[in-house]
């Protein structure tokens, strides 16, 4: 089984604090990370060759840093990575990401899963998984929270998704692309000898040119229909904490469910 | 990487940019601004730069949708779950009405399912001035490769300019298909949509980094402009029986066997697990001490019919399950009354709930950054307070 994880770095929100005066990042703690939900991905990705066979490739666009991100994921257990980087896909959006990606999951050849996260935590959007799955003209599974079968020889899978209203029960045939939510397993910690391993080994970097018969108007800014005009910080909440005190918490409660109703919100 | 041009010979370095960017990418390096790879082209230094000394490159082999002017009108797609309309879909209703009247330009609704005759009459009563009406067994549940293909071909056949649809778990597996198929831009999760004097394009502005920033963003040369609208952000207009639309039934051309994807079982949650959705939610962090602390909790939601929610932490200490979820890893929520009972409130649990209406916050600990952003802050046991509270309102409100 040939499972391709694609993953994203992302600054470390837990980490990054706001310059509380102008709202912007504080620089000196920018620290980059695997998107978390991406985290899930990698592991599931793991589980599935562990149980099937077959190996993990790790897949991830970026500056030329984010080779530290694809090193933890090898860390962690994966086989392979490639690191796609370039002048030219640089200010993609999620149209320009997802075409990219799927150039290169059609350089990678044959495969049988495509994991994603849910979504970045920076970007928030979810729409880079859906995208790739378009490009590659493959059944997309977002939202998964348990892959219950993977049949190779059939070639299905059957997945629970979580949706608002409960979990669906979704059949559909390989190759897909799921995208994961965190329910779906607890990450592993990367091993000495996968850190050794990751230390060692060197990962391809992929330009444009390494990929045959992308088309060059569709990459980075140029390719992407989206622009950002503009950015802001979001206006903080204008009113004050009421503090509601009393002699009793009956007398609290009391004050409470007055303010409550006299804001029509109950 | 960074695409972000500096024109060292105008830069003054007066650090402007430096403290404008929000992502750290520029820095001031001998007296001149010097761009990073946290560089993501989005453009918020080069207006604030006073000598401007700062671009973009100019686009050379962009290319957009052709015959652009001639994609006109507003859509919306209306989002079933087990024939019942999602209250997401009517809120849309409202802002495409909005948007459609600005423009000029009237207002189409999509209703894919089965059985939805009675869902396309209530579009119409929502805003809608027609509404393709997609009726099939094949459709009844939603599946993305059909509800894709046939909004793919809708919108090359009529070509609107403006495309809606709700930023649900169905809302964004859909879009983000349908915009790939159609080489077009998507904005996701929008919480502002406004159309730009002049050149009619819409203006998104959406949320980032966990609410942390927002950015407007535009599709300039591509159609339709497509965007996911968050929950609860607009309201849904009052519905007119009396409205009149047309209702154009749409020649489906799926059947079951050319769909690969099966649904083969649905498990449904309780309402109270449905936070997406829910005008009120009562929320429980550490503080609650096990799952059996989650009891007056829901006793309290149970009351004022609202959803029960959860921080990380309890999530992760295995006390409720993943759905309940509230913050960066879990759902964001913008309720109209969010109880946060025994939450500290760390910043990706804020990043999920703090455009709540009213927050009432509960916590032991006086110093609680929940107490920052909260409208009402008690400090005490929740163990007490909670159920009378609980109480209080049953009676004020005779439940």
């Amino acid at each position: 089984m040939h499972v391709i994880v694609c993953i994203k770095s992302v600054p470390d929100t837990t980490e990054v604090r706001f310059n509380p005066e102008t709202n912007t990042l504080m620089r000196d703690e920018v620290e980059s990370i695997i998107n978390p939900f991406d985290t899930y991905a990698i592991e599931e990705g793991l589980r599935l060759t562990e149980a099937h066979g077959g190996k993990v490739t790790v897949l991830s666009m970026g500056p030329p840093k984010a080779e530290k991100e694809l090193k933890e994921a090898i860390a962690m257990g994966c086989h392979e990575a490639v690191l796609l980087s370039a002048r030219e896909f640089a200010g993609s959006d999620t149209w320009a990401t997802a075409y990219t990606l799927a150039q290169a999951i059609r350089k990678l050849g044959d495969y049988d899963i495509v994991l994603c996260g849910k979504q970045a935590m920076d970007g928030d959007t979810g729409q880079v998984g859906p995208g790739i799955a378009n490009q590659l003209g493959i059944s997309q599974l977002t939202y998964v929270s348990k892959i219950r079968e993977v049949d190779l020889e059939g070639r299905s899978i059957t997945v629970e998704r979580l949706l608002e209203e409960g979990r669906e029960m979704v059949r559909t045939q390989l190759p897909a692309l799921l995208t994961v939510v965190k329910d779906i397993n607890q990450p592993r910690y990367p091993t000495f000898r996968g850190i050794r391993r990751a230390r060692n080994m060197q990962l391809p970097t992929w330009t444009p040119d390494d990929l045959p018969g992308i088309e060059r108007q569709y990459l980075g800014l140029d390719g992407s229909p989206t622009k950002v005009i503009r950015v802001f910080t979001p206006p903080p909440r204008e009113e004050k904490v009421q503090m509601i005190a009393g002699e009793t918490v009956e007398e609290m409660a009391d004050l409470l469910a007055g303010k409550l109703i006299a804001e029509k919100v109950v | 990487m960074a695409l972000l041009i500096i024109d060292r010979d105008a830069c003054i370095g007066c650090g402007v940019c430096v403290e404008v960017c929000p992502f750290a990418a520029l820095e001031l390096v001998e007296g001149i601004a010097v761009v990073n790879d946290n560089c993501t082209a989005c453009g918020a230094c080069i207006p604030e730069c006073p000598v401007d000394a700062l671009r973009l490159p100019e686009s050379v082999t962009r290319r957009g949708t052709p015959d652009i002017e001639s994609y006109r009108g507003v859509w919306v797609w209306v989002e079933q779950f087990g024939g019942k309309a999602a209250s997401i879909s009517w809120e849309m209703m409202g802002q495409g009405r909005r948007l459609a009247d600005e423009l000029g330009v009237p207002l189409t609704a999509c209703v894919l399912g089965h059985g939805m005759e009675a869902m396309a009459r209530q579009a119409v009563a929502y805003g809608a001035d027609r509404v393709f009406l997609a009726d099939d067994p094949a459709l009844a549940v939603y599946r993305t490769a059909p509800y894709a293909r046939i909004l793919v071909d809708l919108v090359r056949a009529h070509k609107p300019e403006i495309f809606l649809l709700g930023a649900s778990s169905r809302g964004r597996d859909l879009a983000g298909s349908v915009a790939t198929d159609l080489y077009t831009g998507l904005t996701a999760d929008c919480t502002g949509l406004e159309i730009e004097p002049g050149t009619r394009l819409l203006r998104q502005t959406r949320p980032a980094y966990g609410g942390n920033i927002m950015a407007t963003i535009l599709t300039p040369d591509h159609r339709p402009q497509m965007a996911t609208v968050r929950h609860r952000v607009f309201e849904a207009p009052k519905p007119d029986e009396r409205r009149e639309g047309q209702i154009v039934p749409v020649d489906v051309g799926v059947s079951e066997e050319d769909i690969v994807s099966k649904v083969v079982e649905f498990i449904a949650e309780s309402e109270e697990v449905n936070i997406a959705d829910a005008r009120i939610i009562v929320s429980g962090g550490r503080g609650v001490g096990g799952p059996e602390g989650f009891e007056p909790l829901r006793e309290l939601a149970h009351v004022l019919g609202g959803a029960l929610g959860a921080s990380r932490a309890a999530v992760d200490e295995g006390w409720i399950p993943y759905a309940h979820q509230v913050g960066q890893t879990g759902r964001t929520v913008r309720p109209d009354l969010y109880i946060a009972c025994g939450i500290s409130g760390a910043i990706q649990h804020r990043a999920g709930m703090s455009t709540a209406r009213v927050i009432v916050a509960i916590n032991k600990d006086p110093e609680a950054p929940i107490f920052d952003i909260a409208t009402y802050g008690l400090v005490g046991d929740l163990f007490q307070i909670v159920p009378a509270l609980t109480e209080q309102l049953r009676r004020k409100l005779g439940r």
